[in-house]
């Protein structure tokens, strides 16, 4: 029993203790962050540095953000929203929550790229691809698009990741460009196939390597990333970015948008305007190794084609938001 | 038994303890609130829409067949586990109590990674069965465990006289002696498992909470989200109601005199699958993670530790918890003591409507503290206040249990006999019932202040701008796909929840 008080004084002690942080909201700039604090926090450091004042980052997930966004509404002390994708922010400008962007901002990036009221602009992006082996598949033999994937051929041979959102981004797209149906029949002939899979994009990038696989769906910047790592001639695996607008070859951003009655919009528009602008652009290219939305910039670390030489599928960024009967599709052909 | 050994009466309930226990209900009603605006917000035809769907009938089935299958056999492993370590002679018990309580803090999305990452193959019900069973069993052992120290060896003393058997014994007065500690942990395992994200989504079993999560990432249109959280307070309230029915009158001690020391167990044979058996769950549910942790901390890509980074998230996550914690059960308190003494509508009513909102996922909570904190105390949202008020909505039941099963096990006799030497109510309570639960209540202080550590979705929305937790840092880093670098979090998450459960043995020994 004597134990006990020593307890409750341990308790009382830690709650007691002085903040290690300080605390309260004087921020001349709050930035809500989808995009991981691990990827954007030296740009965001950068960002500070260039407009001046103090700059608050809150980091969660895209979704949530714009959740909380939503609840929070004209009381919100948020002024810019970085989001991992366009949806999210499609959601906040249907909402009426985002202020129309300058001019100048928007034009630092071609019309695919931003919304089309102004809302939000793109701030860089990533392409769906395949990483092949090599050694299974010479060149000729790559698949020239989608349904070459449902070839017998390929039984057992094919990797994805059934839980990452680029891959459901993609199913999106698939349902936007040819209908429920003709996503059904695609997903139905891809799960003949008994792909294998994957927790993520990394790992699948490794069955490549390993020659685990022959073909992995994915996102490019992954390939690049482990070049960067390990150099080009201890990576087997190749990246082959499927042309001709094929849905393999699918197009998506991250973004930013000035939030609705921003109590320093004027602040928050320059954040915006930094993120676009060639320096952070060139962070993109060269950190996170994503294509830059502003042309005339180009990696200087990795050797990425340019986004203009892409053929990806033409489709509107702010429809793939229908997530909800993507996954009962995917569940339905058991791919979730 | 005679009714003399009913612990709870009709007796006159004080008004000054109603008042203190309604607050901490309006307290756990605040998702109702904001579930009901947002439900209700979009008309009755879309809420009748989303209840129709079949796909809601199916997340029902699923999510109760989870939850049935996990709470069953957390109760299970609980019982057995807190009786061998309590009232048997297993070698190392008291190292071994530590150990099996540590469980509790290794987050469900930790657990679920580490084996999806193992066997991919175990994705589904299995893996979020196996993964939810083994980060909460120690939500029943550490209730019954504490019913089994503070019991009276007397009663089974009797029984074994009358010439019944150990085992009968132990099936018939033991039993019955910890049935309302094993229904409170059984409820809490229950709605965690309703509410749990990290696990379901990790290991793709399509349950409500990866709906409701889905709703908001899909669509952004709060509404489904909402329909479908409010089916899940039904069933938290329909399964609050099942466990006070299940709990029972606890036996009481009778007589005069101090409670008698229970005689040991002695395994004999008994001891090798016994001591196996220990080993197996503490392998299963604490090694293998922390294995695993050690493996991506060691192989990871990791650049180095950022020491003041994890010097400054570990600050951070002891002062939230602490606070957490100590305000939790405070408002706890008069509901726990209210719940052990008396009986009526009332009592049901407030005690089910803390209970309410324990079985929504995180985001629904969060989001509905950030509707309401922002209306109502701007003054301190995304401060520290309503950050600790968050974790107060949602871990008071944690405490209640805590609080109401030792106050249940502290006779009210003797209370009333202190009453009789002219002592007050307030004074006599507080110097003959609340030493006797004290042990029980700091139980329930430990497993708040554990639980907090690793709460994620509410910490993201309401932590003040830059206080990141252990569990923010760790939720950055496997986000940005750097398992090396989350591993120290992850350990130091483990480390810093040990000490709680390590003190807590410790206050637990008499």
């Amino acid at each position: 029993m004597p134990r006990v008080p020593l307890m409750a004084a341990a308790l009382a002690l830690a709650a007691l203790s002085p903040l290690v942080t300080a605390c309260g909201s004087s921020a001349d700039l709050t930035i809500y962050s989808g995009r991981n604090e691990q990827l954007v926090g030296e740009l965001i450091t950068q960002l500070e540095e260039r407009i001046g004042g103090t700059v608050e980052v809150r980091y969660g997930s895209s979704a949530e953000l714009a959740a909380q966004l939503l609840e929070e509404g004209d009381a919100t002390e948020a002024d810019v929203f970085f989001s991992q994708d366009a949806g999210a922010l499609g959601a906040l400008g249907g909402a009426g929550r985002l202020d129309p962007l300058p001019a100048t901002v928007l034009d630092a990036v071609p019309a695919e790229y931003r919304a089309e009221d102004g809302g939000w602009v793109a701030t860089s992006a990533r392409s769906r691809v395949l990483f092949y082996d090599p050694r299974q598949v010479p060149e000729a033999e790559l698949p020239t698009g989608l349904d070459a994937l449902a070839d017998p051929a390929w039984r057992g041979r094919l990797g994805y990741a059934p839980t990452n959102a680029s891959w459901q981004a993609f199913v999106t797209g698939l349902r936007v460009l040819r209908g429920e149906d003709g996503a059904r029949a695609w997903l139905e002939a891809f799960a003949a196939n008994e792909p294998v899979r994957f927790e993520n994009n990394i790992q699948i990038l490794d069955a490549v390597n390993a020659g685990q696989i022959a073909v992995g769906l994915s996102n490019h910047y992954y390939w690049y990333e482990r070049v960067a790592e390990v150099g080009e001639a201890n990576v087997p695996a190749r990246v082959h970015y499927v042309p001709g607008g094929d849905p393999l070859g699918l197009v998506n951003v991250a973004g930013a948008g000035v939030i609705a009655g921003s109590p320093d919009a004027e602040k928050a528009r320059q954040a915006v305007e930094f993120l676009v602008s060639d320096t952070a652009q060139q962070y993109f290219a060269d950190v996170t190794a994503e294509y830059p939305v502003r042309s005339g910039v180009s990696s200087t670390v990795h050797d990425l084609p340019p986004l203009s030489d892409l053929q990806p599928p033409d489709i509107d960024l702010s429809d793939l938001e229908s997530l909800q009967q993507t996954l009962a599709l995917l569940q339905e052909t058991g791919l979730a | 038994m005679t009714g003399a050994l009913r612990a709870r009466t009709r007796r006159q309930v004080p008004p000054a303890l109603v008042a203190a226990a309604v607050v901490p209900g309006l307290f756990a009603l605040v998702p109702l609130v904001y579930l009901g605006v947002r439900a209700l917000g979009a008309g009755p035809a879309a809420v009748l829409d989303v209840l129709t769907r079949p796909r809601t009938a199916e997340l029902l089935v699923r999510s109760v067949a989870l939850a049935g299958a996990v709470t069953l056999t957390c109760v299970v492993v609980g019982s057995g586990l807190a009786w061998l370590l309590v009232r048997t002679d297993l070698p190392g018990r008291r190292a071994w109590a530590a150990v099996l309580a540590l469980p509790l803090a290794v987050p469900s999305y930790v657990a679920g990674f580490t084996w999806i990452a193992q066997w991919p193959a175990v994705a589904g019900f299995w893996g979020a069965y196996a993964v939810l069973t083994t980060v909460s069993y120690p939500y029943v052992l550490l209730p019954v465990a504490a019913a089994l120290r503070s019991a009276d060896g007397g009663l089974e003393e009797v029984a074994r006289s009358l010439g019944h058997g150990a085992g009968r014994v132990l099936l018939t007065v033991t039993a019955r002696r910890v049935r309302p500690a094993a229904a409170a942990g059984g409820l809490l395992v229950a709605l965690y498992v309703l509410s749990d994200f990290g696990a379901v989504s990790l290991m793709r079993y399509d349950a409500f909470t990866l709906a409701i999560f889905t709703s908001y990432r899909a669509t952004f249109d709060r509404t489904p989200a909402a329909v479908l959280g409010c089916v899940l307070v039904c069933l938290a309230g329909l399964l609050t109601w099942a466990e006070m029915r299940a709990r029972g009158a606890a036996a009481q001690r009778i007589g005069r005199g101090t409670a008698r020391a229970v005689a040991v167990v002695a395994l004999g044979r008994a001891r090798v699958p016994a001591v196996a058996a220990v080993v197996a769950v503490a392998g299963i549910a604490l090694g293998f993670p922390a294995w695993s942790l050690v493996h991506w901390a060691a192989v990871g890509s990791s650049t180095g530790v950022d020491w003041p980074a994890l010097a400054g998230a570990t600050a951070v996550t002891l002062q939230v918890a602490a606070l957490g914690a100590v305000v939790t059960v405070l408002l706890a308190g008069p509901v726990g003591v209210l719940a052990a003494r008396h009986r009526g509508r009332l009592v049901g009513v407030v005690e089910t409507a803390a209970y309410a909102g324990h079985a929504l996922p995180g985001v629904t909570i969060g989001l509905a503290l950030v509707f309401l904190g922002i209306r109502l105390v701007p003054g301190i949202y995304q401060e520290t206040p309503l950050l600790v008020a968050g974790y107060a909505v949602l871990f008071l039941p944690l405490a209640i249990g805590a609080v109401r099963t030792s106050v249940a096990a502290a006779p009210p006799a003797l209370e009333e006999a202190a009453r009789s030497l002219g002592h007050g109510r307030l004074a006599a309570f507080a110097r003959v019932t609340l030493p006797l639960a004290a042990p029980g209540v700091v139980a329930g202080a430990a497993l708040v202040f554990l639980t907090i550590t690793k709460e994620l979705p509410v910490t993201l929305m309401l932590r003040p701008t830059g206080d990141d937790t252990l569990a923010v840092q760790l939720w950055s880093h496997t986000g940005a796909g750097a398992f090396g670098a989350a591993a120290p979090y992850a350990l130091v998450l483990v480390l810093v929840a040990a000490v709680p459960t390590v003190l807590l043995d410790r206050a637990m020994r008499r």
